[in-house]
């Protein structure tokens, strides 16, 4: 009897524990939001987001590092998708499961861990100076897309080894190579998983600032970028600048910054918890 | 409906998806495209009102960022006198700045101290030439919490004892400065060893250039110093007068006491060098290839002459008017034997 009891207070007292250890993330976050929506709400209007960078806490708005942000994102996502994908239909689809295979398998899974200044030292050595880019929006896509592409590549896997195997064989069956069977159904079947992958990608890509300074990202750009080979701030940037200045001014600026890109973190990831929704009801075997 | 994607099932953007073929990641891909272009389209103004004196170019500045707000505030201002001239201003610190500089990366560094030899070298190794002009003063603040009731001032020789690299683990309670002081143990907070305010510092004080003792609370960010001294009863710390001025409730300032009697940093004891020896001059270097072009040259002349009001504006202590005149005129010699 004894012995139940115990067990009892040993189940509820784990119980306890786990709902703490959920809320406990949650409360810590839903303080930190309260206080940066308390602190910048405030400051954002039209003004915030076109007005280039000032000197003046409130004359100050985010038109460049926004626009560098928006920038960055696509041409990284230019970069990544299509070299992320194809390498993930290779190692899932045509690769041979030798020894070969399991070392790529574990790098792979090895760089999807390594800290991201790392990635901006290398791309400093290799898209700065070497293949002289200098501190463009080219140079910082290549890194950003070099960070993301093993995160990519384990969602494409993972992606395309949950398509059944029912499927590729019917279409070999109807007499379809293997091209047109990766092409026109394994992918398609696995493209939710995929895109919800490259976007939760894209959304890290969003918040790193350690290897854009590394490769010369800017605090105080005046002009909008036109072409890839300008040079550019974003919005991470520009906040860590607000944030170490003295006036209270460029605190709140940074605050509302935060705001901003939190929404585009939020609206992306948005989109993916949609597309995997839809992909999910889609798709029946 | 403006935005169907958030709404629902039959959007434009969910029909596009929906073609089972594989056509979606082509037009994903052309969205981005058009999107970053839409982006970038947007806000761009030219201003067509060309007059004859307006010229174009660029000025890449990168270096400390202490010196950044003086920069940016004139990099501001000189946009509405030369909008075609683009300006771009980094923060990669002084060190950092010096190796763009010397590799001829970059136009303009801002430094927060002079140049190294080191750096000299380097830079002579490239065939770098320069000119070091200084655009203004910054006073180094040392301060304690403002329940901190026993301090009057410091001496040179009390800050050594305490920041000295012997210091460490030897030093560590208010009696061990001063006799009467109380015996408690005192926390130290300070700029990173990767700034050019703790090179300053330490140069100043200890007598060595980043030689200090290692055990004190460091942060690149000068507002986590701010909250940790005003968090902190005992703590003893450091950085730039203009974080001090925007946080006077939460901090108390005291006097350094060199030769003479104890002075407070202010304006102008700052800059009529009384406050020694923690007021440092902080410096732009121009490189030579780059101030024959009309661009930066333009920038610099316009730096010089709106210094002085500018460089008060964003907290720091702009040097006598005089003083810039020969600056001023530092660089035009610089400018005249570099055409030749």
């Amino acid at each position: 009897m004894t012995k139940l009891n115990q067990n009892r207070i040993i189940d509820s007292a784990f119980k306890y524990f786990g709902i703490f250890c959920t809320f406990f993330g949650l409360i810590v976050l839903a303080i930190f939001i309260f206080n940066i929506l308390a602190e910048g709400l405030q400051r954002i209007d039209w003004d915030f987001l076109t007005n280039l960078p000032s000197r003046r806490p409130a004359k100050a708005g985010i038109l460049t590092a926004w626009t560098g942000t928006a920038w960055i994102l696509g041409l990284t996502a230019i970069i990544s998708i299509p070299l992320g994908v194809a390498a993930g239909v290779y190692l899932e689809e045509y690769g041979k499961k030798n020894r070969l295979a399991s070392i790529i398998e574990i790098n792979i899974a090895n760089l999807a861990g390594v800290p991201s200044i790392i990635y901006g030292l290398l791309g400093l050595e290799i898209f700065v100076r070497t293949l002289n880019f200098g501190g463009s929006l080219l140079a910082g896509a290549f890194t950003l897309a070099l960070l993301i592409l093993p995160i990519i590549i384990v969602a494409t896997r993972e992606a395309l080894k949950a398509v059944p195997k029912s499927l590729r064989e019917a279409s070999f069956g109807m007499g379809a190579t293997k091209w047109q069977t990766i092409w026109y159904q394994t992918l398609p079947a696995a493209s939710g998983g995929i895109l919800t992958g490259i976007i939760l990608a894209l959304s890290r890509a969003v918040g790193e600032t350690a290897p854009l300074i590394v490769i010369g990202a800017l605090a105080y750009v005046p002009f909008v970028a036109t072409n890839p080979m300008d040079e550019f701030t974003v919005l991470p940037m520009q906040i860590f600048n607000w944030v170490s200045r003295p006036q209270h001014g460029f605190v709140v600026n940074a605050a509302a910054a935060i705001i901003i890109l939190l929404l585009i973190t939020f609206i992306m990831n948005g989109i993916a918890i949609y597309l995997r929704n839809k992909w999910q009801k889609k798709v029946n075997w | 409906m403006k935005y169907p994607w958030l709404n629902g099932h039959k959007g434009t953007f969910a029909k596009i998806l929906n073609k089972k073929s594989m056509k979606f990641k082509a037009n994903l891909i052309l969205i981005l495209f058009a999107g970053s272009f839409l982006f970038s389209s947007c806000g761009q103004k030219k201003s067509d009102s060309e007059s004859e004196n307006q010229i174009d170019g660029e000025v890449k500045i990168d270096g400390s960022s202490t010196v950044y707000p003086i920069t940016e505030a004139i990099a501001e201002e000189f946009r509405a006198e030369q909008p075609d001239i683009q300006v771009t201003v980094g923060v990669s610190g002084t060190g950092g700045g010096f190796k763009k500089f010397c590799r001829g990366d970059i136009d303009i560094n801002d430094a927060s101290r002079p140049i190294k030899d080191k750096e000299k070298t380097s830079c002579s190794e490239e065939n770098i030439d320069f000119v070091e002009l200084t655009v203004a003063y910054d006073g180094l603040a040392v301060v304690v919490n403002p329940e901190n009731d026993w301090i009057d001032h410091f001496t040179v020789e009390e800050l050594k004892k305490i920041w000295e690299p012997s210091a460490q683990g030897e030093i560590t309670k208010w009696s061990q400065i001063r006799a009467g002081w109380p015996d408690e143990e005192f926390s130290l907070y300070g700029p990173g060893v990767a700034s050019g305010t703790y090179d300053y510092f330490t140069e100043a004080i200890v007598g060595e250039s980043g030689s200090s003792r290692g055990d004190y609370t460091a942060s690149e960010d000068d507002n986590v110093l701010v909250q940790g001294i005003s968090g902190d009863k005992n703590a003893i710390g450091f950085f730039g007068l203009a974080y001090f001025e925007e946080n006077q409730d939460k901090l108390k300032l005291i006097p350094v006491k060199h030769e003479g009697e104890p002075v407070l940093p202010s304006l102008e004891t700052v800059k009529s060098g009384e406050y020694s020896p923690l007021s440092r001059p902080i410096f732009i270097y121009v490189n030579r290839g780059a101030a024959n072009r009309p661009a930066v040259k333009a920038f610099v002349d316009f730096y010089l002459e709106v210094a002085p009001e500018l460089v008060q504006d964003v907290g720091y202590i702009p040097l006598p008017k005089d003083e810039y005149q020969k600056e001023k005129s530092e660089f035009e010699n610089f400018v005249q034997t570099a055409k030749q």
